[in-house]
């Protein structure tokens, strides 16, 4: 079993620096997640470990061995495509064939290969077939089959599931997640979907910038948000973030006050780094209750109510004029128009300081 | 179901037919005509003209199959339906392989490459008699570039034009030199089709760069390649400025290939009938070849 290890490993097109000195230790049979916006690098820093793009600084080691002077094929990895990349060609068979047959594998030992892969990702009536006459769907099993058979130390994927349909793609994460446990290998996946991230990873690198923001376990990432960025990314509906200043409050907590005078206590301690100008608030809609009746808490009327069934998501415009949004009960009887009381759970907030770093509550722990 | 039960449905089918009458054919006819007076009407004059005895001032008389029957006792004919073997069989494989291997070595993006494109590409631009007046500089043995250079290390000059064993591979190489540029930027153009992914999943594969160029490059392009055979054969089964201008088709007929015979039969001779059966022994020939190219490649390709 392989890790992956990334010391200072940048990149720069011209003048730009997509990646910049980033280090990564990626444990064996680890499932690592890069999640980011486009543009963040994390496509980029996959491929340069796959060794499609050059590394113009830092060292890439895969199971201990320096790799980034190696060209692709000889990196012991496997990298599944987002638009699959099958040699039209070629059979599903022969496509699925070629990279053993590249490095001389035995012809029964390849068949054999190919009909066990083929046989776990159920695309044994397709092999041969070519990859035009199959379904979206059918092509990413190839996809991921021809990575199998290779047997690599390292699965890599870049955004496998963005061309598939919903339903599919729920389904294909979930074999994801089983293959990933049959199969000794290391894996890193790119994705922008926060869904796929937090589901998958056993670890998730948030990137922005081709810098790393976070890397944590998916529950780290969601209630200890590092950055404010992290915490706008991950999440849905988004985090909600107000403009505050902070002072002194019980017991050496933060008070969170807003323009309009309306004050949450958080159980975040009190920081140096949180007085003075642009500090947030940030809380999630969950961590904000609403009620209809009069109370103390802030005052807002529901502008929009968004009924998912199991819960509803209620936006409301607070006196300060910023939008929140509240998270209900799926039987919730707000409509628009009514005017509510939302109370924010001091024990789930987060106060982020001018630079964007994050502070948490102290019993925000997962 | 009647139209009065549902009447938005009948209007709705109504509005539907209209476009199915005649006006259709409005929009095409101005092109129907070009192609059946330009095209059609010809094709067929030309049959019917190679039945006739016919000079420049008419129709004599109708003679049937005769001109075919004479065109295949006459010597001359017959060389020059050689010849213009000979030199289909010099030139499309070497421009087909010549255009490829220089698309595959210019395909990339830096600013030699395009400067190279543009300077292999600019000799097609070039007019025939250009071509050749450059060429039989170049070839002549009396101080021409080859035999300067012979002279240069001690060799005897070459009457490259003058040999009926030198005077078609001279021709041909001429062609070759003139023609290279359409081939190379048709393959240019379908590997810039290739996606990249392909390569980057080959590279993956472990696949080196003969392996790349033989299981991922030339099958993405394989229709090209059907296409420049095809278009190369129907081009070089025309030949006749160059040995027009360079040989007039000596010496000892040698160099004299279909469509000079053709000319000379029709233009200077007047034998108009004669000529026309010449020419339709020259379709019948491109039609066969370009038609056996594309079933064999089709074939081996199993598309």
């Amino acid at each position: 079993m392989s890790g992956v290890d990334l010391l200072g490993v940048s990149k720069q097109y011209g003048k730009t620096k997509v990646i910049d000195g980033l280090s990564l230790h990626v444990q064996p049979h680890e499932f690592i997640v890069f999640l980011g916006p486009s543009g963040c690098g994390k496509s980029t820093l996959l491929r340069m470990i796959a060794g499609l793009e050059t590394v113009d600084g830092g060292e890439i080691r895969i199971g201990g061995e320096r790799v980034d002077h190696l060209p692709p094929g000889q990196r012991g990895v496997a990298l599944v495509f987002q638009q699959y990349a099958l040699y039209p060609h070629m059979t599903i068979r022969q496509n699925m064939a070629f990279g053993l047959e590249n490095i001389g594998t035995a012809p029964d030992e390849i068949a054999r290969r190919v009909d066990a892969a083929a046989e776990s990702l159920e695309i044994s009536a397709l092999l041969d077939r070519k990859p035009g006459q199959l379904s979206g769907g059918q092509r990413q099993r190839v996809a991921i089959g021809r990575a199998i058979v290779k047997n690599p130390k390292v699965f890599l994927f870049d955004e496998p599931l963005s061309n598939l349909d919903a339903a599919l793609r729920v389904r294909t994460r979930v074999e994801l997640a089983q293959l990933h446990r049959r199969v000794a290998s290391t894996m890193i996946f790119v994705t922008h979907d926060q869904v796929e991230a937090m589901t998958l990873a056993d670890r998730i690198v948030v990137m922005n910038g081709g810098k790393v923001e976070q890397i944590g376990t998916p529950l780290e990432i969601y209630n200890r948000p590092a950055t404010a960025f992290v915490a706008a990314f991950v999440g849905s509906p988004t985090i909600n973030l107000l403009p505050v200043s902070v002072e002194a409050g019980v017991q050496g907590f933060a008070r969170a006050k807003l323009s309009d005078g309306a004050a949450v206590e958080t159980q975040v301690p009190m920081s140096q780094a949180l007085q003075g100008e642009g500090v947030r608030l940030g809380a999630r809609p969950e961590a904000i209750g609403i009620s209809e009746a009069d109370g103390s808490g802030l005052k807002g009327t529901a502008e929009v109510v968004e009924r998912l069934g199991d819960r509803t998501s209620v936006h409301v415009r607070i006196g300060i004029g910023e939008m929140v949004v509240a998270e209900d009960s799926g039987t919730s009887r707000v409509r628009a128009g009514d005017v509510v009381t939302l109370t924010i759970d001091g024990s789930r907030t987060h106060l982020f300081d001018p630079s964007g770093q994050g502070y948490h509550s102290v019993v925000s722990d997962d | 179901m009647t139209d009065a039960a549902v009447p938005g449905q009948s209007q709705a089918a109504a509005v539907w037919r209209r476009p199915r009458g005649w006006s259709n054919y409005v929009f095409v006819a101005p092109y129907l005509v070009a192609y059946v007076l330009l095209l059609v009407l010809p094709l067929f004059a030309g049959l019917a003209l190679s039945l006739f005895k016919a000079d420049l001032f008419g129709v004599e008389r109708f003679v049937g199959l005769a001109n075919f029957g004479r065109l295949f006792g006459d010597q001359l004919f017959l060389g020059t339906v050689l010849n213009t073997l000979y030199f289909v069989l010099l030139t499309v494989p070497a421009l087909t392989i010549s255009g490829l291997a220089l698309a595959l070595a210019l395909n990339r993006q830096t600013r030699l490459a395009a400067v190279m494109r543009a300077i292999f590409f600019c000799s097609t631009v070039l007019s025939v008699t250009v071509v050749t007046l450059i060429w039989r500089m170049v070839l002549i043995p009396d101080g021409g570039m080859v035999a300067t250079g012979l002279e240069a290390i001690g060799q005897a000059p070459i009457p490259f034009l003058n040999d009926t064993r030198l005077v078609m591979p001279a021709i041909a190489l001429t062609t070759i030199w003139w023609c290279i540029g359409l081939p190379m930027v048709l393959f240019l153009a379908a590997l810039q089709q290739v996606p990249r992914d392909l390569y980057e999943a080959a590279a993956l594969d472990g696949a080196g760069w003969f392996k790349t160029l033989w299981r991922i490059t030339l099958p993405s392009i394989s229709r090209t390649f059907i296409l420049v055979l095809i278009i190369e054969i129907i081009l070089q089964f025309q030949l006749f400025g160059q040995p027009q201008l360079m040989t007039l088709g000596g010496p000892n007929n040698a160099s004299r290939p279909i469509v000079l015979f053709i000319y000379e039969t029709g233009f200077r001779r007047w034998d108009l009938g004669y000529a026309a059966a010449a020419s339709q022994i020259l379709f019948a020939m491109i039609l066969v070849a370009a038609a056996a190219q594309y079933w064999v490649t089709r074939r081996k390709e199993g598309l």
